[in-house]
Protein backbone atom coordinates (compact mmCIF):
# COMPACT_ATOMS: atom_id res chain seq x y z
CA UNK A 1 0.00 0.00 0.00
CA UNK A 2 1.07 3.59 -1.00
CA UNK A 3 0.30 5.91 1.53
CA UNK A 4 2.24 9.44 2.07
CA UNK A 5 1.82 10.81 5.38
CA UNK A 6 1.26 14.39 6.35
CA UNK A 7 3.79 17.02 7.62
CA UNK A 8 2.63 18.44 10.48
CA UNK A 9 4.73 21.92 10.64
CA UNK A 10 4.10 24.10 14.11
CA UNK A 11 5.30 27.32 14.67
CA UNK A 12 6.39 28.34 18.52
CA UNK A 13 7.68 31.95 18.11
CA UNK A 14 8.14 32.62 21.87
CA UNK A 15 11.08 29.85 21.92
CA UNK A 16 12.19 30.95 18.88
CA UNK A 17 11.26 27.35 17.55
CA UNK A 18 10.18 24.61 14.55
CA UNK A 19 8.45 21.26 14.94
CA UNK A 20 7.86 19.35 11.72
CA UNK A 21 6.21 15.90 13.11
CA UNK A 22 5.62 12.99 10.84
CA UNK A 23 4.56 9.75 11.08
CA UNK A 24 6.78 6.66 9.00
CA UNK A 25 5.65 3.14 8.18
CA UNK A 26 8.24 1.61 9.72
CA UNK A 27 8.95 0.46 13.32
CA UNK A 28 11.43 2.94 15.40
CA UNK A 29 14.52 0.66 15.11
CA UNK A 30 14.71 1.36 11.46
CA UNK A 31 13.74 4.78 11.62
CA UNK A 32 16.26 5.31 14.12
CA UNK A 33 18.82 3.92 11.65
CA UNK A 34 17.54 5.73 8.53
CA UNK A 35 18.79 9.14 11.25
CA UNK A 36 21.95 7.96 12.44
CA UNK A 37 24.13 5.65 9.91
CA UNK A 38 25.65 7.43 6.98
CA UNK A 39 24.75 5.19 4.44
CA UNK A 40 20.89 5.48 4.61
CA UNK A 41 21.21 9.19 5.28
CA UNK A 42 22.64 9.85 2.21
CA UNK A 43 19.95 8.28 0.43
CA UNK A 44 17.17 10.44 1.12
CA UNK A 45 18.84 13.31 3.14
CA UNK A 46 19.27 15.68 0.29
CA UNK A 47 15.77 17.07 -1.66
CA UNK A 48 15.78 16.35 -5.35
CA UNK A 49 17.84 16.86 -7.37
CA UNK A 50 20.38 16.86 -5.19
CA UNK A 51 22.40 14.47 -3.38
CA UNK A 52 23.99 14.28 -0.07
CA UNK A 53 27.30 12.58 0.00
CA UNK A 54 28.85 11.49 3.45
CA UNK A 55 32.51 12.15 4.35
CA UNK A 56 32.53 11.77 7.73
CA UNK A 57 30.03 9.90 10.05
CA UNK A 58 30.44 9.09 13.86
CA UNK A 59 27.35 9.37 15.90
CA UNK A 60 27.90 9.74 19.13
CA UNK A 61 27.91 11.94 21.78
CA UNK A 62 30.29 14.76 20.45
CA UNK A 63 30.75 13.18 17.43
CA UNK A 64 30.56 14.80 13.67
CA UNK A 65 28.82 14.54 10.38
CA UNK A 66 30.21 15.76 8.08
CA UNK A 67 28.76 15.92 4.26
CA UNK A 68 27.82 17.66 1.00
CA UNK A 69 24.87 18.45 -0.78
CA UNK A 70 25.82 17.81 -4.27
CA UNK A 71 24.25 19.68 -7.09
CA UNK A 72 23.57 18.36 -10.38
CA UNK A 73 26.25 20.47 -11.99
CA UNK A 74 28.70 18.80 -9.37
CA UNK A 75 28.89 22.01 -7.18
CA UNK A 76 29.35 21.03 -3.33
CA UNK A 77 27.77 22.78 -0.29
CA UNK A 78 28.87 21.21 3.13
CA UNK A 79 27.73 20.97 6.37
CA UNK A 80 28.75 19.61 9.73
CA UNK A 81 26.38 18.16 12.57
CA UNK A 82 27.75 18.20 15.82
CA UNK A 83 25.85 15.20 17.75
CA UNK A 84 25.42 15.07 21.53
CA UNK A 85 22.43 13.85 24.16
CA UNK A 86 21.74 10.56 22.11
CA UNK A 87 19.71 8.37 23.63
CA UNK A 88 19.43 5.26 21.38
CA UNK A 89 16.79 4.43 19.70
CA UNK A 90 14.64 7.58 21.53
CA UNK A 91 16.30 11.11 20.52
CA UNK A 92 19.37 12.93 19.81
CA UNK A 93 20.44 16.41 19.67
CA UNK A 94 22.41 18.42 16.85
CA UNK A 95 24.17 21.43 16.26
CA UNK A 96 24.18 22.16 12.31
CA UNK A 97 26.35 24.51 10.35
CA UNK A 98 27.59 25.29 7.14
CA UNK A 99 31.31 24.21 6.76
CA UNK A 100 33.82 23.97 4.25
CA UNK A 101 35.14 20.48 3.09
CA UNK A 102 37.16 19.96 6.20
CA UNK A 103 34.13 20.49 8.51
CA UNK A 104 35.65 24.38 9.22
CA UNK A 105 32.23 26.55 10.30
CA UNK A 106 31.17 29.48 7.88
CA UNK A 107 30.41 32.16 10.26
CA UNK A 108 28.65 34.14 7.73
CA UNK A 109 25.39 31.61 7.77
CA UNK A 110 23.05 30.82 10.85
CA UNK A 111 23.66 28.04 12.69
CA UNK A 112 20.84 25.54 13.57
CA UNK A 113 20.03 23.44 16.84
CA UNK A 114 17.37 20.25 16.16
CA UNK A 115 16.23 17.91 18.46
CA UNK A 116 14.96 14.56 17.26
CA UNK A 117 12.58 12.21 18.93
CA UNK A 118 11.59 8.99 17.49
CA UNK A 119 8.39 7.97 19.27
CA UNK A 120 6.51 4.44 18.77
CA UNK A 121 2.81 4.25 17.52
CA UNK A 122 1.15 1.16 16.51
CA UNK A 123 3.34 -0.48 13.64
CA UNK A 124 5.17 3.21 12.98
CA UNK A 125 7.01 5.73 14.34
CA UNK A 126 6.63 9.84 14.65
CA UNK A 127 9.50 11.71 14.01
CA UNK A 128 9.29 15.09 15.77
CA UNK A 129 11.95 17.28 15.14
CA UNK A 130 12.32 20.67 16.82
CA UNK A 131 14.81 23.25 14.67
CA UNK A 132 15.66 26.22 16.76
CA UNK A 133 18.15 28.98 17.01
CA UNK A 134 19.64 31.04 19.80
CA UNK A 135 21.48 33.74 17.60
CA UNK A 136 20.24 37.31 18.32
CA UNK A 137 17.93 37.31 15.30
CA UNK A 138 14.25 38.78 16.27
CA UNK A 139 12.97 35.37 15.02
CA UNK A 140 9.65 37.13 15.66
CA UNK A 141 9.99 39.79 13.75
CA UNK A 142 11.27 37.68 10.82
CA UNK A 143 8.67 35.24 10.92
CA UNK A 144 6.43 38.22 10.14
CA UNK A 145 8.34 39.25 6.97
CA UNK A 146 7.72 35.47 6.00
CA UNK A 147 11.32 34.76 5.71
CA UNK A 148 11.49 31.95 8.21
CA UNK A 149 12.31 29.21 5.53
CA UNK A 150 15.61 31.23 4.54
CA UNK A 151 16.68 30.47 8.69
CA UNK A 152 14.79 27.36 9.36
CA UNK A 153 16.32 25.62 6.46
CA UNK A 154 19.87 26.46 7.06
CA UNK A 155 21.21 23.58 5.24
CA UNK A 156 22.21 25.08 2.31
CA UNK A 157 18.75 23.33 0.79
CA UNK A 158 16.70 26.65 0.10
CA UNK A 159 19.65 27.86 -2.43
CA UNK A 160 19.42 24.77 -4.07
CA UNK A 161 15.69 24.66 -4.23
CA UNK A 162 15.42 27.70 -5.00
CA UNK A 163 18.27 27.02 -7.79
CA UNK A 164 16.28 23.57 -8.88
CA UNK A 165 13.34 25.66 -9.32
CA UNK A 166 14.92 28.28 -11.20
CA UNK A 167 16.52 25.27 -13.91
CA UNK A 168 12.67 23.72 -14.48
CA UNK B 1 18.04 44.91 -15.76
CA UNK B 2 14.87 42.81 -13.86
CA UNK B 3 16.18 41.50 -10.69
CA UNK B 4 14.32 38.39 -9.38
CA UNK B 5 14.12 38.29 -5.75
CA UNK B 6 14.73 34.47 -5.53
CA UNK B 7 17.44 34.89 -7.51
CA UNK B 8 18.87 37.21 -5.48
CA UNK B 9 18.41 35.10 -1.77
CA UNK B 10 19.76 32.00 -3.83
CA UNK B 11 23.15 33.52 -2.74
CA UNK B 12 24.44 32.57 0.95
CA UNK B 13 26.25 35.56 1.27
CA UNK B 14 23.26 37.91 0.38
CA UNK B 15 20.97 35.88 2.52
CA UNK B 16 23.61 36.60 5.20
CA UNK B 17 23.35 40.16 4.33
CA UNK B 18 19.31 40.36 4.74
CA UNK B 19 19.51 38.70 7.95
CA UNK B 20 21.97 41.65 9.19
CA UNK B 21 20.03 43.99 7.61
CA UNK B 22 16.95 42.85 8.36
CA UNK B 23 18.10 43.19 12.16
CA UNK B 24 19.45 46.59 12.00
CA UNK B 25 20.05 49.33 8.85
CA UNK B 26 23.83 49.32 8.39
CA UNK B 27 26.25 51.37 6.10
CA UNK B 28 27.99 49.47 3.40
CA UNK B 29 31.31 50.34 5.27
CA UNK B 30 30.13 48.40 8.71
CA UNK B 31 28.12 45.70 7.21
CA UNK B 32 31.60 44.86 5.39
CA UNK B 33 32.78 44.03 8.55
CA UNK B 34 30.85 41.28 9.13
CA UNK B 35 32.34 39.60 6.08
CA UNK B 36 35.62 38.26 5.15
CA UNK B 37 35.08 39.32 1.63
CA UNK B 38 36.55 42.27 -0.37
CA UNK B 39 33.78 45.54 -0.14
CA UNK B 40 33.78 45.64 -3.33
CA UNK B 41 31.99 42.25 -3.48
CA UNK B 42 30.15 43.20 -0.73
CA UNK B 43 29.09 46.20 -2.58
CA UNK B 44 27.91 44.18 -5.72
CA UNK B 45 26.46 41.93 -3.56
CA UNK B 46 24.47 45.42 -2.18
CA UNK B 47 23.67 46.41 -5.37
CA UNK B 48 21.55 43.00 -6.30
CA UNK B 49 19.39 43.30 -3.10
CA UNK B 50 18.75 46.86 -4.30
CA UNK B 51 17.67 46.34 -7.29
CA UNK B 52 15.23 43.51 -6.96
CA UNK B 53 14.15 46.42 -3.65
CA UNK B 54 14.74 43.92 -1.12
CA UNK B 55 17.01 47.05 0.20
CA UNK B 56 16.34 50.90 0.23
CA UNK B 57 18.99 53.02 1.09
CA UNK B 58 18.30 56.05 3.08
CA UNK B 59 20.61 58.98 3.21
CA UNK B 60 21.55 60.03 6.95
CA UNK B 61 23.65 62.87 7.25
CA UNK B 62 26.95 62.02 5.46
CA UNK B 63 26.07 58.63 5.49
CA UNK B 64 23.72 56.06 3.47
CA UNK B 65 22.02 53.80 5.45
CA UNK B 66 20.71 50.31 3.62
CA UNK B 67 16.76 49.41 5.14
CA UNK B 68 15.56 46.03 4.85
CA UNK B 69 12.41 46.07 2.62
CA UNK B 70 9.37 43.90 4.55
CA UNK B 71 7.10 44.79 1.44
CA UNK B 72 9.21 43.07 -1.14
CA UNK B 73 9.77 40.28 1.19
CA UNK B 74 5.83 39.27 1.08
CA UNK B 75 6.92 37.36 -2.05
CA UNK B 76 8.80 35.41 -0.13
CA UNK B 77 6.26 34.35 2.22
CA UNK B 78 5.70 31.05 0.01
CA UNK B 79 8.72 30.07 1.74
CA UNK B 80 7.06 28.65 4.19
CA UNK B 81 5.10 26.58 1.74
CA UNK B 82 9.07 25.32 0.27
CA UNK B 83 10.02 24.58 3.47
CA UNK B 84 7.10 22.26 3.75
CA UNK B 85 7.65 21.12 0.05
CA UNK B 86 11.45 20.45 1.15
CA UNK B 87 10.39 18.49 3.71
CA UNK B 88 7.81 16.16 1.77
CA UNK B 89 10.47 15.55 -0.77
CA UNK B 90 12.96 14.63 1.77
CA UNK B 91 10.88 12.25 3.86
CA UNK B 92 8.67 10.81 0.56
CA UNK B 93 12.47 9.94 -0.25
CA UNK B 94 12.84 8.38 3.45
CA UNK B 95 9.22 6.18 3.16
CA UNK B 96 10.85 4.58 0.16
CA UNK B 97 14.38 3.66 1.67
CA UNK B 98 12.16 2.68 4.99
CA UNK B 99 10.16 0.56 2.69
CA UNK B 100 13.49 -0.94 1.06
CA UNK B 101 14.98 -2.05 4.42
CA UNK B 102 11.99 -3.26 5.19
CA UNK B 103 11.90 -5.67 2.67
CA UNK B 104 15.85 -6.39 2.87
CA UNK B 105 15.43 -7.14 6.58
CA UNK B 106 12.26 -9.70 5.81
Amino acid sequence: MTQTNDIRIEKDLENKRITVTRYFNANTDLVWRAWTESEILDQWWAPKPWKAETKKMNFKDGGQWLYAMVGPDGSKHWSRVDFKNIKSGKSFEARSCFSDENGEQNNDMPTLYWKNQFIAEGEGTNVISEISFTNEVDFEMIIKMGFEAGFTMGLNNLAELIASKQLS
Amino acid sequence: MRRDVFQAIADPTRRAILSLIAFQAMTPNALAEHFESSRQAVSKHIKVLTECELLEQKQQGREIYYYFNPKKMKEVDKWLDQFRQMWESRYTKLDNVLKQLKTKSK
